[in-house]
């Protein structure tokens, strides 16, 4: 048993593609370990007598976990939200469709911060996840459910959604593989919306050949999303082996005392690893990046306050409050619904667009975002890649962050620029390093981004990368 | 709340600080054109199944409290 989740993905569908096993064991295999559940990593399990029919694949029998922002008919589906609770789409997201389509089959759907609006996952109406490598410790947000199960050796994979790092800071956290591809490469339908212009569908895996298995299925135009545009040439497995040629880009504005010293240490290291493959490290200056999480908390906020006035006790979901007064309904169904962080968040939204605050805050913030793309696209004419940590720090404890907004804000500095200009990062594992308070090491993540839409060439540097790195640590009695 | 509001709000008014004359606001990544297509009528959901997730359904719609209560 322990054998087959030792697996990963692109092994497991090898042995199911020659006939070595059967879907149905495999599947069995995983189901057991998902339903040992301890991390909280899991809203729900997929029914065990749904068949073992699947479609002939690149992913044939291989068992997804899904984060619950992805709408699965007849499955139940609460994006982590009191306010949702009782609902069962009756439609399901492309991206699960794909999957589906390419052999593949939902596992369980995944805990994850309400609405994708938190980065530890604390924020979840349905109580934390718990950080696979330590159990008083948070495994990142907002898709921390699919991080940890991934790390904890209860999935194989895991989808997620990223708007502003949700799929790379957990990677980093957990010690996993996490990309957030090209803003449109992926549909967003039946991705249930946080901010529009920026939410993006991708993989959660251990290592970087899973991920683009994973992204080969789920890219792709969708007549259901019209701003999704898929990736031309479509994605394969990724074969390099060395970076000769290649430069990659450390912004100049990367400030040491922005990130612990065990990252920096990680991050100095991995860059020579880069070095030893034949890659060339180069400066970039990104000006405007610094000013990433201000325009973020502005832009992400005015959508989202958008996008959730639909949840409003009518139509789906649930309903409280007078049974004789529309308003007093609306008001008390969002009040009892909402969780802090998201209220926060649709204040934050309406401010910022009310009248007379909208060019000094949503204005201001939207040019910022060009701004950000701008640097972007100069630094990628001397470079090919960007790297920098995914995240500030290794994974801090259950609680540590939770009484200061803006301190948990600010875990998302790295990997909120990428998601402003639509481009491509991906989070690899490349070391452990200790807390700044101590105590035992902790995975630490390397961020690289791309143009728009060269995720091929990402993964492909990405894999090289992963076999100097050569990351083998798991959490204590995760097998593979 | 209010504590917390007033210190993110204190954080991104930074950006008004800077220069940004002449810049081209971004409201979107990908360069989109319309797309057109024939107006054919295709099946959309059926009411009950729109109507299944609903806290009140009631013949076929959704009901709500009076908009009108205190009239």
């Amino acid at each position: 048993m322990s054998e087959l989740l030792g697996l990963t993905v692109a092994q497991a569908a090898a042995k199911i593609a020659a006939g070595e096993i059967s879907p149905a064991e495999y599947f069995e295999a995983w189901r057991g370990a998902a339903a040992g559940d301890e991390l909280n990593a899991y809203l729900c399990h997929v029914d065990g007598d749904a068949g073992y029919d699947v479609e002939d694949g690149p992913l044939k029998g291989v068992p997804v976990a899904v984060k619950d922002i992805f709408c699965t008919e007849g499955t139940a589906t609460t994006a982590g939200s009191r306010i949702l609770e009782g609902y069962t789409p009756p439609y399901t997201a492309t991206a699960v469709k794909r999957l589906d389509a390419a052999g593949a089959r939902v596992l369980g759907k995944t805990n994850m911060d309400e609405f994708a609006m938190g980065s530890s996952n604390e924020n979840s109406a349905y109580g934390p996840v718990l950080n696979p490598w330590d159990r008083g410790r948070v495994p990142g947000g907002s898709s921390g459910g699919s991080a940890a199960a991934v790390a904890g050796g209860l999935a194989p994979c895991a989808i997620g959604t990223d708007t502003g790092g949700s799929i790379r800071q957990p990677a980093s956290l957990c010690g996993i593989v996490g990309l957030k591809p090209t803003y449109g490469s992926i549909s967003r339908y039946g991705m249930i919306a946080f901010a529009s212009s920026l939410d993006q569908c991708g993989p959660l895996t251990r290592d970087v050949t899973d991920a683009a298995l994973l992204l080969a299925a789920l890219q792709g135009r969708d007549p259901c999303d019209s701003t999704s545009v898929g990736i031309d040439g479509g994605i394969v497995v990724p074969s390099a082996e060395d970076l000769t040629g290649l430069r990659f880009g450390v912004p100049t504005q990367l400030d040491g005392d922005s990130f612990d010293a065990g990252v920096r240490d990680v991050f100095q290291a991995t860059l020579a690893k880069i070095e030893a493959r034949g890659g060339e490290i180069a400066e970039v200056s990104l000006p405007s990046a610094e000013h990433g999480i201000s325009a973020y908390y502005v832009l992400a906020p005015a959508e989202a306050s958008s996008n959730l006035a639909r949840y409003d006790g009518v139509r789906y979901g649930m309903r409280a409050g007078s049974d004789s007064d529309l308003l007093e309904m609306y008001e008390t169904t969002r009040a009892e619904g909402f969780g802090a962080e998201v209220k926060r968040r649709i204040m934050l939204g309406t401010y910022a667009l009310s009248s007379g605050y909208y060019e000094a805050y949503y204005g201001q913030a939207q040019k910022v975002r060009t701004r950000i793309a701008e640097d972007f696209a100069t630094a990628f004419a001397g470079v090919d890649f960007v790297v920098t940590p995914t995240s500030p720090s290794v994974a801090f404890g259950l609680g540590e962050k939770t009484a200061d907004p803006l301190s948990m804000y600010l875990n998302d500095f790295f990997t909120v620029p990428m998601s402003l200009a639509g481009i491509p990062a991906i989070s690899i594992p490349a070391g452990l390093a200790a807390p700044e308070g101590g105590g035992a090491e902790l995975p630490v993540g390397f961020q690289i981004a791309a143009p728009a839409f060269a995720e091929q060439r990402l993964l492909e540097a990405a894999h090289a990368l992963e076999q100097e790195i050569g990351f083998e640590a798991r959490p204590e009695g995760v097998d593979g | 709340m209010t504590a917390e509001l007033s210190g993110i709000l204190a954080h991104v008014d930074r950006i008004g600080q800077m220069d940004l004359e002449g810049v081209e606001p971004t409201s979107h990544v990908v360069a989109l054109e319309n797309v057109w297509r024939q107006d054919e009528p295709v099946p959309s959901l059926p009411k009950e199944v729109a109507l299944r997730s609903a806290p009140e359904p009631v013949d076929g719609a959704f009901r709500v409290p009076s908009p009108q209560a205190d009239a």
